[in-house]
């Protein structure tokens, strides 16, 4: 035996300290583990978590107003300032939960029937093409997507073209809140489709047999069996769309209006000059997104994701 | 299921496919349009903003500088992404629960606190903005793509291929090379298209980490936004339409190719008698 070992050692120095290397790594697996993160997660932790705890720690303090310098005092008064109701800023977080809310609303409403067509109806060809048609415009430019909107929504756009072409009067819809649906909608619309279809098309053919089999009808087994199992695809869904819609603020200085701010264009507006306030803006959708993360991984969207 | 539903659905897929296609063919459109109005329809046809686009300066550095961050960045997030998902998928250990979650949070937080995050970190890390602070800043989210996509592969494939391998007396390095590169590879070549086609496309936390420096699409967000050289803007969209498009087909096809595991079977094979274990 001692031959042996011997012979699986022979070879050139490099190569038996490599052997001893894996040999050592697969006696202790925690090392190789550790070995592996220290690099990533450690850039990780340092620069983005440590990042995060550097807004968060700064919305408690305040800017000077003549110099513009932060004044490390501690205090709530960015907070206050956020939940002054004299001040258009409550006013502009519920504008973008609206947003938020509607745009997660409507692409649940237009991706599951497709999703569910994509993953239960359609044959091997058909939905391989539509998974494409989906996927890339989720891939091609999210900048694109929103100036191809404001195109079609100008005046003397292709909306009002085929309107016009219906004998139906123009909609004046460039740089409202109905375009920012529009778009919001538009944008996020895959990344709602991809994961309900992939919680539909799990879902093992004998669960929908037996429930007719146990005479429930199309209706009842949509609601008690499909539903059910689509619902960690919908939520992973919506992790998207929410968190995208909530961070947004490309779409309400491209195609909303003047009374079209949002969470981030406050914040985009004011993190020049005063971090704290923009800090303890960027707060609101953190903890609601927060909430919204621990919820979902409750309802077992993560698997889905 | 009834043949009346069956139809209702298909109607359906087929509206929200014309949905999610329509504009997008609209704007490939404009770019041939040759008035300075954008006005539709299009009634002056023309080639003629194609070689404007090409000779415009600004839209060539902000390519270049594109290009430059995108390849950076998806180097790096290769490395990165796949020692994280390699020490995940593989051993358990306190707080791979808690790991897993956090590589969630720069999908899952908006890019506006990412960007802002950042743009503070810096300030208070005293860090200059330069192309490296745009690299950072995609980074955070393309690793965990590849991550992702590497976690992915890594949890279908059977640990007994990397023991068997080192049972054969196979080394760190050799296992790596010949069973589990075979088994990653597509993952790899996927996961890093798509994390360079997330950079090229990056706006919101770009804003916050590039400072004045343009990047393609902060670009085309300055001249939309000011309504300057509009017909410039239809071509650059229609290129970067195009060039988002390629990569992400390309990533399709290759993540199609299946028999994965099978392969990698194979190079076990390949792997022992690369070993040169002396026959017994």
């Amino acid at each position: 035996m001692a031959a042996d070992a011997g012979a699986f050692e022979a070879g050139p120095p490099g190569r038996r300290a490599r052997l001893r290397l894996s040999g050592l790594f697969w006696r202790r697996p925690w090392l190789k583990a550790l070995s592996l993160l220290t690099l990533p997660l450690g850039a990780f932790v340092i620069v983005y978590i440590g990042a995060l705890a550097v807004v968060f720690v700064s919305s408690f303090w305040s800017v000077d107003s003549f110099t513009s310098e932060l004044r490390h005092t501690w205090g709530l008064a960015n907070y206050r300032l956020i939940f002054d109701t004299s001040q258009p800023y409550l006013h502009i977080a519920g504008l973008t939960l609206e947003m938020a809310a509607a745009a997660t609303l409507t692409d649940a409403v237009l991706a599951f029937p497709l999703a569910f067509f994509m993953a239960r109806v359609a044959g091997g060809r058909t939905r391989a093409i539509l998974f494409v048609l989906v996927l890339l415009p989720l891939w091609s430019s999210y900048l694109v997507r929103i100036y191809a909107w404001q195109a079609i929504l100008a005046h003397d756009g292709a909306l009002n073209w085929a309107l016009n072409g219906l004998g139906l009067p123009d909609q004046n819809l460039a740089y409202t809140n109905t375009a920012m649906w529009i778009v919001f909608s538009y944008v996020w619309l895959p990344f709602m489709v991809l994961p309900v279809y992939a919680a539909l098309e799990r879902i093992p053919d004998s669960y929908l047999e037996a429930s007719s089999d146990l005479g429930a009808s199309g209706f009842r087994t949509f609601r008690s069996v499909i539903l059910p199992l689509a619902l960690p695809g919908l939520v992973a869904g919506s992790i998207f769309t929410f968190a995208l819609t909530l961070g947004d603020y490309i779409t309400p200085a491209l195609v909303g209006g003047t009374g079209s701010q949002m969470i981030g264009n406050v914040v985009y507006d004011n993190f020049a000059t005063n971090l704290p306030f923009a800090a303890a803006f960027t707060v609101v959708p953190m903890l609601i997104m927060g909430v919204y993360l621990l919820v979902a991984r409750k309802l077992g969207a993560f698997e889905a994701l | 299921m009834r043949r009346g539903t069956r139809i209702s659905l298909a109607i359906w897929s087929a509206l929200v496919i014309a949905f999610l296609w329509i504009p997008l063919v609209i704007i490939a459109l404009y770019a041939f349009n040759g008035s300075t109005l954008q006005s539709w329809p299009i009634t002056d046809w023309s080639t003629h903003w194609f070689s404007v686009a090409w000779h415009n300066a600004d839209a060539r550095s902000a390519l270049t500088l594109s290009l430059k961050v995108g390849a950076i960045v998806t180097a790096i997030a290769l490395l990165l992404g796949t020692m994280a998902a390699a020490a995940v998928a593989r051993y358990r250990f306190f707080g791979r629960e808690a790991i897993s979650f956090l590589l969630v949070l720069p999908l899952a937080l908006p890019g506006i606190i990412t960007g802002m995050a950042l743009n503070s970190f810096f300030v208070f890390a005293g860090i200059s903005i330069s192309m490296w602070t745009i690299v950072i800043g995609h980074c955070t989210f393309c690793v965990v793509v590849v991550y992702n996509n590497v976690v992915a592969r890594l949890r279908r494939t059977s640990t007994s291929l990397v023991e068997a391998s080192q049972d054969l007396g196979a080394d760190g390095w050799q296992t790596f090379r010949f069973v589990l590169w075979p088994v990653l590879s597509t993952a790899l070549v996927a996961g890093g298209l798509l994390a360079f086609a997330l950079s090229f496309d990056e706006v919101i936390v770009t804003t916050f980490t590039a400072g004045l420096q343009e990047t393609l699409p902060i670009f085309i967000l300055d001249n939309i936004r000011q309504g300057q050289q509009l017909p410039v803007i239809n071509v650059v969209a229609f290129f970067v339409i195009a060039i988002t498009v390629i990569p992400v087909a390309l990533a399709q096809r290759v993540m199609r190719d299946t028999g994965l595991i099978r392969r990698g079977s194979a190079q076990v094979t390949e792997a022992v008698e690369a070993a040169e274990i002396p026959a017994v």
